[in-house]
């Protein structure tokens, strides 16, 4: 409860602080335009060629990249800006700030971040699932929105637990900045159904890098593929990586060696 | 002359002991960047084989040769980038390098030429790990192999210049991003970036023309992977020369009216 607070307040504070710089917004809004265009480029390109990839047409794939937009907005908002600041918080020595305060410490560096402009790609890619259902003719049923609502959860648990692991590794090599560049390079991947990729990468993007369940499995849930033992089987998956993150970041953290910045 | 040379030399040699100091980060860095050109060859890839073997002319195996090579040409696009400019130029950073006597951008162009031997090194293993994987269609003749090897370190130039350019746009606005965006959108789609220029409508290969982009990464990649003829590769070339040129011109015009908008001081 007492941490349920502790996170609306960092979120207002969030909030906050992007009110002072309202031209961001726009700035905001111009690259997620050029990336929507740039995506949908690509899209055309592909079904200029074929009329359908894997099984998916060119309808439910426009509902896939609306759910890889929304997610990317997600972790652009909340998750990366965590991270990346937990990241130079270890290398810098700055983390004893968060270690010393009276609250849990991996509730405290999971929330004290929030960029409030990012939710304009959630709410982009909210639209273009709106137009993709809406080119399937609405046959969503109710059961489906909410494995796909289920589904985008678990899919963003799931990828904090990813990036809380990967910075956790700065407690032993220190320089890790590159790893938004190594999530950017592997999250696009989540651009198309992982079912189109060789077993070997698939494999990689379902269980290294979450990108399957972060993107593909709410987008099958959109489009009638998602089956009961898949959903079951991603909820499994999400409570281990909740532990096993956790567990982790324990073992980090006394290895921290950061004495008073 | 000789004093040039020592300063690249040394310059170079350093970026390989800085970039060779943390090779996780390198590795990350590198894993993220492979990430786009696989996705893009499984694609197209998957589209060649739904429609009985090829897509404009290009088979699996010749997506395989178009995107591993364009790995290294990536690699080799890796320059001084406008959002460093920006930083320079906000923070005032220049002031320091403004002080020494030569030019801010040799130091760029110098550095990140060192930093590619690091970045080759590292991409070997990973350039056969694709190799075996994908089954790349190359057979490059002795010609185009060494057409590569120019067109590589041309395309380096052609892009550390517009680069550049763009960057010092931040002398007049301290807001770049937005243009910056811009820019790197029209250059993913007009370069031969994101699929082979080949498979573009018509109208954006014309409209491709009157860019640099494909110059610092399409051209390259067909001179090793595509069949070119000796009159392309020479025309390409060609091209890639005419672009420094222009490029060096612009460069040093607009750094010359530039640097008299810089009023940092200290840095």
């Amino acid at each position: 409860m007492n941490g349920l607070r502790l996170a609306w307040s960092y979120l207002r504070i969030g909030i906050l602080n992007e009110f002072q710089y309202r031209a961001n917004l726009y700035i905001q809004i111009l690259q997620t335009f050029i990336a929507l265009a740039v995506g949908l480029i690509g899209l055309q390109l592909v079904f200029d060629q074929t009329t359908q990839l894997g099984g998916w047409s060119r309808t439910e794939l426009l509902a896939v990249m609306g759910v890889y937009i929304l997610m990317g907005g997600v972790i652009r908002a909340a998750i990366q800006p965590n991270m990346e600041r937990l990241m130079d918080d270890i290398r810098n020595g700055t983390l004893d700030f968060a270690l010393t305060k009276p609250a849990d410490a991996q509730l405290l560096v999971s929330v004290r971040e929030f960029r409030l402009w990012q939710t304009v790609d959630v709410l982009t890619g909210a639209i273009v699932i709106g137009v993709a259902l809406a080119q399937l003719g609405w046959s969503l049923s109710a059961l489906s929105a909410l494995g796909f609502l289920s589904a985008l959860v678990m899919g963003a648990a799931l990828t904090y637990c990813f990036w809380l692991m990967i910075t956790t590794t700065a407690f032993w090599f220190i320089r890790v900045n590159d790893i938004a560049n190594l999530f950017e390079g592997l999250y696009a991947a989540g651009r198309w159904p992982v079912d189109i990729y060789p077993l070997w990468l698939r494999t990689g993007l379902t269980f290294l890098v979450p990108v399957a369940f972060a993107v593909t499995i709410p987008a099958s849930a959109l489009t009638g593929r998602l089956t009961f033992l898949t959903w079951l089987g991603a909820l499994g998956l999400t409570v281990l990586f909740l532990v096993v993150s956790r567990l982790f970041w324990r073992r980090g953290l006394k290895n921290y060696s950061g004495a008073s910045a | 002359m000789k004093r040039y040379f020592d300063y690249y030399r040394a310059q170079m040699k350093i970026a390989v002991l800085q970039e060779f100091q943390y090779p996780i980060a390198q590795y990350f860095y590198m894993i993220g960047m492979i990430a786009e050109p696989v996705i893009y060859m499984v694609v197209w890839s998957a589209v060649a084989v739904q429609q009985g073997g090829a897509v404009g002319g290009y088979t699996p195996g010749g997506f395989a040769a178009y995107y591993i090579v364009w790995t290294l040409v990536r690699n080799m696009n890796i320059v001084f980038t406008p959002y460093g400019w920006e930083w320079r130029i906000r923070e005032g950073r220049l002031s320091m390098e403004l002080l020494r006597p030569i030019h801010p951008l040799h130091g760029d162009v110098a550095y990140f030429a060192g930093w590619k031997f690091v970045v080759i090194a590292l991409w070997i293993p990973l350039a056969i790990f694709l190799s075996l994987i994908f089954k790349p269609d190359l057979h490059p003749t002795l010609l185009e192999g060494v057409a590569f090897f120019f067109a590589i370190w041309l395309a380096y130039l052609i892009r550390t210049m517009t680069l550049s350019l763009l960057g010092m746009i931040t002398f007049w606005t301290t807001r770049v991003s937005a243009i910056f965006e811009l820019y790197f959108a029209a250059e993913l789609v007009l370069s031969g970036r994101l699929v082979p220029l080949t498979l573009m409508p018509q109208w954006v290969q014309d409209l491709a023309w009157f860019f640099p982009f494909r110059w610092a990464f399409g051209f390259p990649i067909e001179t090793l992977a595509g069949n070119l003829t000796t009159s392309q590769l020479l025309g390409g070339l060609g091209m890639q020369a005419a672009w420094i040129v222009i490029g060096i011109v612009a460069t040093n015009l607009l750094w010359r009216v530039g640097i008299k908008k810089f009023s940092a001081v200290g840095g």
